[in-house]
């Protein structure tokens, strides 16, 4: 009995296998010369994508390019805030991806040629692939804001990119009065993880109400709904006493904007004096956080793969840009509705983009796709929440979809045993330790 | 002409591979396990402490748990939410897939009086059916869960909803873990866990 080989397989069957197996689903390519994958950012997205299609054929040489040596998950990161984790707890490196045969690059790429297909790098690398993969995370639309640049967020962080100004901003309100008064500005949508505004507005209460009980937090809201709504201001007002739209009293105020409004479109920051003014009202801060409305990252302007409205067009099925063949745009620079942008949606597409270009490399068709997001946010010790959802592809309208009848949000506390709510903090946790080692690992 | 007999075989094979792919409902067991992984660990070996490894899990214990998942009968946070975006055959694949990987024990502190102790019970009122401990392998085998290595807030929830009447279970277990507690309450349960953590 010979073994079953790839040479003995394509004998048999004359080559029409080949196709068979490539179209019957199979992420997994039967081999060929070997073709090269440049994957351009190493957070979820990107060092998801590296992993996996060299775990699902290890013959694809794979080379990502990051500028920075660690990485900090943004998810988490409104624990460092409340204290209840260390920064040192979120950061990652990439020794792991080397063992999975992935080349790690420490650079920065400065552009794209699509039809050269070459990467090329601020260190003067130029690097040549099959398909490459872009997956650079947020920018920030600094230009909305007058008085807000990269440099003034140093000292008034955003910190929606964890690390640095993440440390900053837990400084500043470790720093302020018992008494003091925090302004957090959520953006405009869509932005990276809906819910991270009003779960930091959680942690950092938290952080408050054990420590400096006197000082409140101001959500100046430019829009009038948000993810979870109903399981945050239940759990504000459970926690931090809050009274509702445009009432202050409690520890969390929230001031929303009806829609069309722009009562709280934030217009201008006075850094000096931290004061926010936004369409309506003027805020001032002792700790002032103004996240910034976002756009795709800088490399995904530079490539030409943005719309006009600043995100990546993609093919749902690939994640192929529909700009430029052979470069695929996943995470949050990809206009991927409905997934969300989110670590998890970021991870999941990866693997869906990974399988497409393993299978697409060997002149095969991308498999059916399926995904997942599950999203948690912790209220209060022992309250968590979380948002989840399946998502497939209507192969004729071309389209991402979700299952119906799946997903959801966390039941309400009426109809919950209050006990759930701490098994999902727990949940929450051992999420943000399994996806960590999927993404680095 | 033989090759030619041949090679029209494989096209038949194509065709037919293909309408059972479609039948399916498209997306690879790969691809469907793959999605589990944020949580549940790559190939379902999880880095803890609450949410499970799946790895090496047996293919009906699978299904089963899903399919009580989707319909509400196990209490759940979010996998009642998760379970009800698949279907039968999805499931099918997803158990075909962890029933293929390798369980790793979960790295875990342990009680090692406690352990001794929770030895002694299992033995009594586990191990007839959880064999050697609720060893993995044998455990897969047998069709049941596993329980030595795997991780101990995740035991201890699926134990309290065996006992609060909030997951269905086999009536011989049911006996026995209504005999555990009387016996031994609380104590007891937290003993079990610190002997199958103990596992390396």
């Amino acid at each position: 009995m010979s073994k079953f080989t790839r040479r003995n397989f394509l004998k048999a069957t004359g080559g029409a296998a080949v196709a068979a197996t490539a179209l019957t689903a199979s992420p997994f390519a039967i081999g060929g010369a070997s073709k090269k994958v440049v994957v351009v950012g190493g957070g979820m997205g990107g060092a998801t994508c590296a992993k996996y299609i060299r775990m699902m054929d290890p013959s694809v040489e794979v080379t990502l390019v990051e500028a920075n040596k660690d990485y900090y998950t943004c998810f988490m990161s409104n624990e460092v805030l409340s204290g209840y984790r260390s920064i040192d707890s979120i950061k990652f490196g990439y020794t792991g991806l080397g063992k999975h045969g992935v080349k790690v690059m420490h650079d920065m790429v400065t552009g794209i040629d699509a039809d050269k297909k070459m990467v090329t790098t601020a260190g003067g690398q130029k690097l040549s692939y099959d398909r490459c993969v872009v997956a650079p995370g947020v920018d920030f639309k600094y230009d909305m804001i007058e008085g807000y640049d990269a440099k003034v967020a140093e000292s008034i962080p955003h910190a929606w990119k964890a690390g640095a100004q993440t440390v900053t901003l837990r400084k500043q309100l470790e720093a302020m009065k018992d008494g003091g008064t925090v302004v957090i500005c959520p953006p405009v949508n869509p932005f990276r993880c809906p819910p991270g505004p009003y779960e930091r507005a959680s942690q950092i209460a938290m952080y408050l109400k054990k420590e400096k009980p006197k000082s409140k937090i101001i959500i100046a809201d430019p829009k009038p709904k948000f993810s979870k709504m109903g399981l945050f201001t239940e759990g504000w007002t459970k926690h931090y006493g809050y009274k509702g739209n445009g009432q202050a009293g409690g520890m969390i105020e929230w001031y929303g904007t009806p829609e069309g409004a722009d009562d709280n479109v934030i217009q201008e920051i006075d850094a000096s004096t931290k004061t926010v003014t936004t369409g309506f009202a003027e805020y001032k801060a002792d700790v002032l956080n103004v996240i910034p409305p976002q756009k795709a990252g800088k490399i995904a302007f530079a490539a030409g793969l943005t719309n006009d409205k600043g995100w990546c067009p993609v093919n749902g099925k690939t994640f192929e840009s529909t700009i430029h063949k052979n470069i695929h745009v996943i995470g949050d620079s990809s206009i991927a509705s409905p997934l969300p942008k989110s670590g998890y949606a970021a991870s999941s597409e990866a693997k869906v983009a990974a399988a497409a270009i393993v299978a697409m490399l060997s002149g095969g068709d991308a498999p059916h796709p399926t995904f997942v997001n599950t999203c948690y946010s912790v209220i209060a010790g022992g309250d968590g929440i979380s948002v989840a959802m399946v998502y497939g592809y209507d192969e004729k309208a071309g389209k991402i979809t979700k299952i119906k009848g799946s997903g959801g949000l966390t039941p309400g506390r009426d109809k919950q045993d209050e006990a759930m709510r701490a098994r999902e903090v727990e949940y929450a946790h051992s999420w943000f330790e399994n996806i960590t080692a999927d993404t680095f690992g | 002409m033989r090759k030619v007999k041949a090679l029209q075989a494989a096209i038949v094979a194509c065709g037919l591979a293909l309408t059972g792919s479609a039948v399916a409902g498209g997306a690879s067991a790969e691809a469907l396990a793959y999605s589990c992984a944020g949580c549940h660990g790559t190939n379902g070996v999880s880095n803890g402490p609450a949410s499970p490894t799946l790895a090496g899990m047996a293919k009906p214990v699978m299904v089963e748990t899903m399919k009580g998942f989707r319909s509400g009968d196990i209490n759940a946070t979010i996998m009642g939410r998760i379970a009800k975006g698949y279907t039968d055959e999805e499931i099918d694949k997803i158990g075909d897939f962890f029933a293929k990987q390798t369980f790793v024990a979960a790295k875990q502190d342990s009680d090692s009086a406690m352990a001794a102790k929770g030895a002694k019970l299992h033995e009594k009122y586990c191990e007839k059916c959880h064999s050697e401990g609720g060893d993995a392998k044998i455990a897969a085998e047998d069709e049941v869960g596993a329980l030595k290595g795997q991780w101990k807030p995740y035991l201890h929830y699926t134990l309290e909803d065996f006992h609060n009447g909030k997951r269905e279970m086999p009536k011989k277990m049911k006996k026995k873990l209504e005999k555990l507690h009387k016996a031994e309450g609380e104590p007891g349960i937290k003993a079990l866990l610190e002997y199958y953590a103990a596992a390396k």
